[in-house]
């Protein structure tokens, strides 16, 4: 495929890690912000191929990881309705809540179904008159146009029978809360490149002149990787803290203008509990007043009775954040595996425990 | 979830008012969203995020970038 093979190139990595050894004269701790460039570095090798001197850490940006236990639960409690069919995108399924998950829910009956694209609720919504169609509406920005287009087109063609369970957070919220932690070390960042395809590099600029860290917008194939910590490695040998485009095939400055008008749209900012981290003030998005109609949460009010229980084993609050690597919980392949998973990050394709685990790095190295 | 897949515009249409488009993925055809593409036309690569196309891939910049990192490795390569 175009675009894909090019930039799997074996030959090619070896050759810009060679010369990445040239530029490099200390040790640095780059985070890689996004779960989904966490399990390509993992599953590609980079991280055994990388210069001993970088200390790469795994960041926040895992949806799935982040989306709180309390939302589980709500979810959990709206699949369980025979007047409700919960639809999902597929991760969501094995994220343990505080007492079961979405896949027990629909082994017992429960009406959840995966779906590829928001707008697949709507046509289940539409075939479905009589029950109260509810979809799991989670991610960072790259899945606020789509989840904002389902509301759109809900409201557009009138299925009234169509609702959103809202988590969504943003990006530089996270940075900011990283940074701002006295305990947490971070030289420079690989931000997630396509949530700047949707939002642009220039929310970015202030966070790396205020905290002095380089931010390199990064692809996600190897390749792409391996380009962004150079670059990244470039400026913080040379001292600079700007923001630079390691993915300019997808990403311009100033994003996808006609996005951000529909998540601004449909969705205001506010604070939100980020699982395993708690509140990060204005790091997420929720529905706008005009279209409360769709608010699962407003909806169905008896689910904020709802109390949580999180794992007391579970660390990965501390892996979301960089504090700690998946191999140093004591869980880690015991208790917690993908098929008993403790926490959110063994389940997901972007957890960075699910990626220790299923590439083999059992080991604290 | 933010990972998507590249993939080429064969063919354009509307549904409900959207611009929706047929997507080549190596021989599998998806249908996808394209209302945030406005100027996208057939034949452009997009890269496809829970059916929604969020970029035109900018086929110039793509060269340009592997040009680039072609002379670093040749660099790497010397001494």
């Amino acid at each position: 495929m175009k675009f894909l093979e090019e930039y799997r190139d074996a030959e090619l990595i070896e050759k810009l890690l060679k010369d990445l050894e040239k530029v490099i004269t200390r040790e640095w701790t780059l985070m890689e912000v996004c779960g989904g460039q966490t399990h390509s570095i993992i599953k590609s090798g980079l991280d055994q191929l990388l210069s001993k001197k970088i200390n790469l850490v795994h960041g926040p940006g895992c949806p799935v990881c982040v989306t709180p236990l309390e939302l589980i639960d709500k979810a959990i409690a709206l699949a369980s309705r025979p007047d409700v069919i919960f639809t999902s995108f597929g991760d969501m399924l094995r994220v343990p809540g505080s007492k079961s998950d979405l896949f027990a829910v629909k082994a017992k009956g429960g009406d959840v179904r995966i779906i590829y694209s928001p707008l697949d609720s709507l046509k289940i919504a539409r075939e479905n008159p009589n029950k109260a169609v509810v979809f799991f509406g989670i991610g960072f920005e790259t899945t606020a146009p789509p989840n904002a287009m389902a509301i759109i087109q809900a409201k557009s063609q009138g299925i009234n029978n169509f609702a959103m369970l809202v988590s969504h957070v943003t990006v530089p919220a996270a940075i900011i809360a990283l940074m701002e932690s006295p305990d947490i070390q971070v030289d420079g960042f690989l931000a997630a490149g396509h949530v700047c395809t949707v939002m642009g590099y220039w929310e970015y600029e202030p966070l790396a002149e205020k905290y002095k860290v380089p931010i390199v917008v990064t692809g996600f194939e190897p390749v792409d990787i391996v380009h962004g910590i150079l670059k990244c490695i470039s400026l913080l040998e040379k001292g600079k803290y700007i923001v630079e485009n390691a993915y300019a095939r997808s990403v311009v400055r100033e994003g996808n203008i006609p996005a951000q008008a529909v998540i601004q749209r449909v969705f205001d900012i506010c604070d939100r509990p980020w699982r395993g981290i708690g509140v990060i003030p204005q790091s997420g998005y929720r529905l706008r007043p005009e279209f409360a109609a769709y608010d699962a949460e407003l909806r169905f009010p008896e689910l904020q009775k709802i109390e949580t229980k999180e794992s007391s084993l579970c660390i990965s609050g501390l892996v979301l954040q960089g504090r700690k690597k998946p191999p140093e919980c004591q869980a880690f392949g015991k208790e917690c595996t993908p098929q008993t998973p403790l926490g959110a990050t063994m389940v997901s394709t972007e957890g960075a425990c699910s990626a220790y685990y299923r590439y083999g790095r059992y080991i604290n190295a | 979830m933010c990972l998507g897949i590249p993939g080429k515009v064969v063919e354009l249409f509307e549904v409900n008012g959207m611009k929706m488009a047929k997507i080549d993925f190596s021989g599998v055809v998806k249908e996808a969203c394209m209302e945030y593409l406005p100027e996208i036309k057939i034949g452009d690569y997009t890269i496809i995020h829970v059916g929604f196309g969020l970029s035109i891939i900018d086929e110039k910049e793509a060269n340009e970038t592997m040009q680039m990192l072609n002379q670093i490795a040749a660099l790497g390569e010397e001494g």
